[in-house]
């Protein structure tokens, strides 16, 4: 992501804004412009609270490496990591990672909520981007 | 309405590493270190873990507390020696994450460990003379040790946040007084990644001149003495000096109990004697009286004598206490403490 687009997504990142259909209702994250529900135009901002359940999980142990060097994003997170689909509780699904635990504790079901965390370093000269992740809320 | 503070909140991150663990690698002895700094364990952020991230949770908790509308915030102040950006304000981040909007003043505060207290000072000038209608002050730091070092056993990670104005306060702020003098214990060369120190110079001429001078001054200005308070919290750079500070001022050990937290979660830094006042704040009874000292070296000190009031018992239920932070624990091994504060160079 650029500058600008980090810069855009700040809602999103910091406070889980998506936003909800002012026809039908139907929630989305991320925020959308149009309802694939109902065509409206007319969707409203929305906060999650940032609390929801392990949907399916997966353990990353091989990232994508980058022996040339290329790629400026330093992603703030430790080898192995855990990915994981997590239902809000107001419905929308959405892909995160789970920090503070061991892969051996993540289980589909289990409980979580959002914490504030590093995302993404620009390199060492670059932005540092916010946002949500989750963890085991027990 | 005096002005105070009208809610805390405070953070610690769940990594600890052992005394014992630290003295393995260096060959040190555990345990006379550990008698000798009243230390067991330090608190170590997440890789993903900084000073804007533990300020963000701290303050996000001091907001569950309180009842205010966060567009209300017309100040933000945080203190640290870890700010992430040397240009581009650890406040911005914190007031967005917040959701302050924009009619808000910010700059970020350095001053080794004591400019989360300034931070209250200078909220509490705002909110006295009307210029805005509350504050948030805090100090958050994720400390920066030299391996090997003996700062490496207590450098440590967490913040508190502290919410100032004069509409329902849970704790009034009777008097505030500062002893500032040019003292060089200890410092950071712009573009040096670990501090420096003078060693055995950083006891008497820095840490104790100052918050003794401090705490000194205040009682003589507010005509109290040791026995008038109920509670008290000094900066813990380790467990030695604020035991010491407290015995020379005729304070008790269970007068300095409650906001002694160093043994367990280390030295945080901006966040010390802040985290020492939340945790006073988790427990203390309404018409208790609390006198707080900061220490920062090169080097001052600040000092506060509070008094709690009826709206705390209702305020602490709304946010997680100190004590659960500091039980939610896991204990790393030193090449995984090395990894998460970035000692090893991965390119
Ligand atoms: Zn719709």
């Amino acid at each position: 992501m650029t500058v600008p687009q980090i810069w855009r997504k700040i809602p999103q990142f910091y406070n889980l804004y998506g936003k909800k259909c002012s026809s039908c209702n139907k929630l989305y994250f991320p925020p959308r412009d149009i309802c694939v529900e109902c065509g409206d135009h007319k969707l409203e901002n929305f906060k999650f609270r940032g609390k929801g359940n392990i949907i399916t999980y997966t353990i990353i142990r091989t990232p994508l490496s980058d022996p040339e060097g290329e790629l400026i994003d330093r992603p703030a997170r430790e080898i192995p990591y855990i990915l994981a689909v997590i239902e809000l509780e107001e419905g929308p699904r959405l892909t995160s990672e789970i920090v503070d635990c061991s892969p051996d504790e993540v289980k589909i079901g289990k409980k979580v909520e959002s914490v504030f965390r590093k995302i993404v370093e620009k390199g060492p000269k670059g932005v540092i981007q916010y946002g949500y992740k989750f963890r085991l809320s027990g | 309405m005096k002005t105070g503070i009208v809610s805390w909140g405070a953070y610690i991150p769940c990594y600890r590493i052992k005394v014992e663990e630290i003295s393995k690698i260096w060959g040190s002895d555990a345990e006379s270190i550990k008698r000798g700094l009243k230390i067991s364990e330090k608190a170590v952020p997440g890789i993903d873990e900084d000073t804007v991230t533990i300020s963000v949770t701290a303050s996000r908790n001091a907001l569950k507390r309180s009842k205010i509308d966060p567009i209300e915030i017309g100040a933000v102040y945080f203190g640290s020696e870890s700010h992430p950006y040397a240009v581009k304000p650890t406040g911005t981040i914190v007031a967005e994450a917040l959701e302050t909007g924009p009619d808000y003043t910010t700059v970020d505060l350095e001053f080794a460990c004591k400019a989360g207290t300034a931070a209250i000072q200078i909220c509490m000038g705002l909110v006295k003379s009307g210029m805005i209608k509350y504050g948030l002050a805090g100090g958050a730091d994720t400390a920066q040790s030299a391996p090997g070092d003996a700062l490496e056993f207590t450098a440590a990670a967490g913040g508190a946040a502290f919410i100032i104005g004069k509409k329902d306060v849970c704790a009034e702020i009777n008097h505030t007084v500062s002893f500032t003098t040019d003292t060089p214990d200890f410092w950071r060369r712009e573009d040096q990644k670990y501090p420096s120190h003078g060693g055995g110079f950083t006891g008497k001429p820095a840490y104790f001149r100052h918050v003794l001078g401090a705490a000194k001054k205040m009682m003589k200005t507010m005509g109290t003495t040791p026995k008038d308070y109920d509670h008290a919290v000094f900066h813990q750079p380790n467990g030695k000096f604020p035991s010491r500070a407290a015995k020379m001022l005729g304070f008790s050990e269970e007068q300095t109990k409650q906001g002694f937290l160093v043994p367990f979660i280390g030295n945080t830094y901006s966040g010390a004697s802040m985290l020492g006042l939340a945790a006073v704040l988790d427990q203390a009874k309404p018409g208790q009286r609390i006198i707080v000292t900061s220490y920062g070296s090169g080097a001052g000190s600040d000092c506060f004598d509070i008094s709690v009031t009826e709206k705390i018992t209702e305020a602490r239920k709304k946010a997680p206490l100190i004590k659960t932070y500091i039980e939610n624990k896991r204990y790393l091994n030193y090449a995984d403490y090395s990894k998460k504060t970035k000692q090893y160079i991965m390119e």
